[in-house]
């Protein structure tokens, strides 16, 4: 019977959930790495048990950590995460130049077919990969140094690369967000990068159509079909059917758009989830009614899913890196909120549990699916 | 030898009781002091001192014989007592709370 791991990257370190393939019993192993933040934690779609963490603090900087045996143990990998040559600046938060620093890893992707290659965004936003298992970093400096670099601005969150797609049918198709510059694509493994941020609208921006500047909260895709891709903004919920080149609206009849984290059906190309947040300033469910939004159209026409949800007095945020899928029939969706909740869909959304309950902030949320 | 205090943090991950033993070269320094933990013990490499800028991480304090010399140069000797061994010197991590 399949098993399904889901990895849990919280303010105060990391946790292992597991189950089997019916997802209704689960046991939390953890915290890993007690004390530090793990923005992220992620499994080798080549080997499931090397699995890759983001561990940082305020304190002590920035680890990688790696694991050979499926979370078991770990060992520290390479954490020289240095910026190519120049550095120069961008724009700090009252408009002035900002020399670019590095402060931690947001997001670790790997390769879907070698275990050893990994890229890692950052912030102040950049691109790094590893071909050596973590051994050692490379910064893909294309990225930093794209042209429009020097205009790009941080969200309240940072400056972060915080989102990182490979196209399945051409590994060298990569796209990647950056909060607040938006979405840049690569057609040759990160050399060189394109912004890709037309049909966007920021009302937070002088020029809201801008080439670049857009807030853009998490972009996502099935591999099934890698020129459709889904956004959640800052407002907005969008979608580009030519690989990013150009974006339209389908925020459609949801309560807001405005929200973090979105994610794609396993089995179903069109059928997308989100989860609704109140507003910019109020980072909680509209009506504190904590609901997932799902469309199955990739159009349109959400409709809330509630059933095992907290329905009233419910004022948690869900983080952009913090909602998941695993590929099981039926699909799984799981996500993890800023209160420390980890609910998990067997049902592709229709029926939530809690799986984990009082952990620190939800930072991240990965799922892997386990023969 | 000289005797180094690690905080928590850095104990948990170095695997090592409260206080290391390190041999540096003369003269002894901060910096030498911080080359010879990262060099025996690797996991610590960047968590003290910024590889980037080669400066003290913000919220570190390197504290000796009831003196503060964090804001010492990185090429300044370490107190006598420090370097003879008679006295730890503390890494230290900011308190914090909330």
């Amino acid at each position: 019977m399949s098993k399904v791991r889901v990895l849990v990257g919280t303010a105060k370190g990391g946790f292992v959930l597991t189950a089997d393939g019916a997802r209704k019993d689960w046991t939390v192993a953890g915290p890993l790495f007690g004390g530090w933040e793990v923005y992220h934690m992620a499994g080798s779609p080549a080997d499931p048990n090397r699995l890759y963490a983001s561990q940082s603090t305020s304190w002590f900087g920035q680890l990688i950590q790696r694991s050979d045996d499926g979370g078991s143990t770990w060992s520290t990998a390479d954490n020289k995460f240095g910026y190519t040559g120049e550095t120069g600046t961008h724009q700090w938060y009252d408009g002035t130049p900002h020399p670019w620093e590095f402060a931690r890893v947001w997001h670790l992707e790997p390769s879907p077919d070698d275990p050893d290659a990994v890229y890692a965004g950052a912030e102040d936003a950049a691109l790094f990969k590893t071909t050596d298992g973590a051994a050692s970093w490379t910064e893909l400096d294309g990225l930093r140094t794209h042209p429009t670099g020097p205009a790009w601005q941080p969200g309240a969150g940072g400056m972060c690369t915080h989102t990182v797609l490979i196209n399945p049918s051409d590994p060298d198709q990569l796209h990647v967000a950056i909060s607040a510059a938006g979405v840049f694509r690569s057609e040759d493994g990160g050399g060189t990068w394109t912004p890709s941020n037309r049909g966007l609208r920021s009302g937070g921006i002088p020029d809201a159509d801008a080439e670049v500047g857009h807030c853009v909260h998490r972009i996502a895709r099935h591999p099934s079909r890698p020129d459709v891709l889904f956004m959640q903004k800052h407002w907005d919920v969008m979608r580009s059917d030519d690989g990013g080149q150009s974006w339209y609206e389908i925020s459609d009849n949801l309560p807001s758009d405005f929200g973090f984290p979105i994610v794609v059906h396993a089995h179903e190309p069109e059928t997308v989830y989100v989860v609704p947040i109140t507003s910019d300033s109020e980072h909680y469910p509209p009506e504190g009614k904590l609901r997932v939004y799902r469309s199955t159209t990739g159009v349109g026409d959400w409709q809330p899913l509630t059933e095992g949800l907290p329905q009233s007095n419910c004022y948690v945020n869900v983080l952009r890196d913090a909602m998941a899928t695993d590929t099981l029939d039926k699909c799984g969706i799981y996500f993890g909120t800023t209160g420390g909740q980890v609910y998990a869909s067997a049902d592709a959304g229709n029926s939530w549990q809690s799986i984990a309950r009082d952990l620190p902030r939800v930072l991240s949320v990965e799922a892997q699916t386990l023969p | 030898m000289i005797r180094v205090v690690l905080p928590h943090h850095l104990r948990k991950l170095s695997g090592t009781g409260g206080e290391v033993t390190l041999q540096i070269p003369d003269p002894p320094t901060q910096a030498g002091m911080i080359d010879a933990l990262e060099a025996v013990y690797p996991m610590l490499f960047g968590t003290i001192r910024d590889p980037a800028t080669q400066r003290r991480r913000p919220f570190i304090r390197f504290f000796a014989g009831e003196e503060d010399l964090s804001h010492e140069p990185p090429d300044a000797s370490l107190p006598e007592a420090v370097a003879a061994g008679r006295e730890p010197l503390y890494v230290v991590g900011a308190m914090a709370g909330g």
